[in-house]
């Protein structure tokens, strides 16, 4: 970026004075601004790139193992990433109004507008904070900290922990139907049942024997729908000819009237495999957000000093403010895509 | 290179939209307020719209294409006004949909490939081992 910053006391060489903000190595303001702007656009393309690589690794692991994102979403409240979508959205509406406010010289509604975007960035950052509280009382962490992961790092406490996380995704789909959300899924215990043997049905009747085979070897803590197999490595000879037994419920298992939300999938719908890779939809869920998080926090750094220096922007040079503005939009484009892809997965 | 009369001049106050930018060098275009506060309003919309799909039933692909849909429409706003791409020169666009067009290469071919060999991943005893 240019620096507002140049010699003063040079009056300009040859026939021209040259601005202030104009820096040596370019021949115009307007070459400045071009300049800056390219070179803005390869970063945000690189950031793209770097976002994408996530996105792949989350396409991929969807792809393939759909029952594990289907089981995990619940954790996720769409509430909350709902809110934090409309904040983003604002601030990033209150962001371009700022670079429109540079461009015409308003300089004290560049600053209202600067201060609005980053309260934009903290209430971002403190729902933010709340969701991932939520889930680390719950023993939800990235990694070896995740109660669904067989390595859990605490031995001696694995079970409560997994009992809890279990309990607390329970308690967060019951918690939906209270609130008037798919009623059919109050009744879960009638629903699951249904839809639990509709589903099962559909695998192969091996499938479920061997599942029952081991969860009776090796039960772990369970819910009403199943039982967590604890050791996804001692497989019987007829798990070996077991595929994942999750069918997609979507609409088919159980007539459910008013609502496109299928019974939730339950640990028992999945073999000991899928459920062993529970945590890694806590891995990758974690590590796109936080490094969302940490580009919010960047950005939010960038607005702050665009307040401070506020009075350096004018019609001639806003370049910095421009520039800072496409970083924010970029974070809330990448935004616009986690939202929908990690917490409305039905 | 017409710079002859940049020493001191008058601007701020005395600018109307439209002109705003490099002076001497060609006008940047200043977007107009309505057009942001309609693009802003589209998008929270847009926002809802994506929380309404999910009340409806396509199936699994359905329902994953249509927020997706709904998504992309999102960015392209985003991208066009907000980041002011519809009045730029082409090239950062092209700089822009690029990186997207490796990303789609990326996680199409990823797709692809591991679904290929998926009964490798799904036997027993795939995957890490126990922490005993």
């Amino acid at each position: 970026m240019a620096t507002a910053t140049a010699d003063q006391g040079h009056a300009g060489t040859g026939e021209h004075a040259h601005p202030p903000h104009l820096a040596h190595h370019f021949d115009s303001p307007e070459q400045q601004y071009q300049s800056g702007k390219l070179g803005m656009w390869a970063f945000l393309a690189t950031e793209l790139l770097m976002f994408g690589g996530l996105f792949c690794a989350y396409a991929v692991y969807r792809a393939n193992h759909p029952e594990v994102f289907l089981y995990s979403h619940h954790y996720l409240d769409a509430t909350w990433g709902g809110i934090n979508t409309a904040v983003l959205i604002a601030s990033s509406f209150t962001m371009a109004w700022g670079v429109r406010a540079a461009q015409l010289g308003q300089t004290g509604l560049l600053k209202v507008l600067m201060a609005l975007t980053f309260l934009g960035g903290v209430g971002f950052m403190v729902i933010k904070g709340i969701e991932y509280q939520s889930k680390w009382k719950h023993h939800i962490f990235p990694g070896f900290y995740n109660a669904y992961n067989p390595s859990y790092f605490d031995k001696a406490n694995k079970d409560a922990a997994l009992q809890d996380a279990i309990d607390y995704r329970q308690s967060h789909i019951s918690g939906h139907s209270a609130a008037g959300l798919p009623a059919e899924a109050v009744k879960d215990g009638a629903v699951d049942g249904g839809a639990g043997q509709g589903q099962t049905g559909k695998a192969t009747v091996a499938a479920a024997q061997a599942a029952a085979a081991t969860r009776d070897q090796l039960a772990g803590p369970t819910t009403r729908r199943g039982t967590m197999l604890v050791d996804p490595n001692a497989g019987t000879g007829d798990e070996a000819k077991m595929l994942p037994t999750f069918v997609q419920p979507v609409g088919l298992a159980v007539a459910q009237p008013k609502t496109s939300h299928a019974p939730p999938v339950e640990l028992g719908d999945m073999n000991a495999l899928s459920q062993s890779r529970i945590n890694t939809f806590f891995g990758v869920y974690f590590v796109m957000t936080g490094l969302h998080g940490i580009h919010v926090i960047v950005g939010m750094g960038i607005i702050a000093w665009l307040f401070l220096t506020a009075g350096r922007y004018s019609p001639e040079y806003f370049t910095p403010v421009d520039l800072g503005g496409l970083y924010w939009h970029l974070v809330d484009l990448i935004w616009i895509f986690l939202f929908p892809l990690l917490y409305l997965i039905h | 290179m017409t710079h002859a009369s940049t020493t001191d001049h008058g601007h701020g106050k005395d600018l109307k939209a439209g002109h705003g930018g490099n002076h001497g060098a060609g006008h940047v275009h200043v977007v107009p307020m309505r057009l942001l506060i309609g693009v802003f309003v589209v998008l929270m919309l847009l926002t809802g719209a994506t929380f309404a799909a999910t009340w409806v039933n396509l199936g699994y692909n359905g329902n994953l294409i249509l927020a997706m849909a709904i998504a992309v429409v999102k960015a392209a706003l985003v991208m066009l006004y907000f980041m002011h791409l519809r009045w730029d020169k082409p090239f950062n666009a092209i700089t822009a949909l690029s990186a997207l067009f490796f990303i789609a290469i990326f996680i199409i071919a990823c797709i692809q490939d591991s679904g290929q060999y998926k009964s490798n991943y799904e036997r027993p005893g795939a995957g890490y081992s126990v922490n005993k």
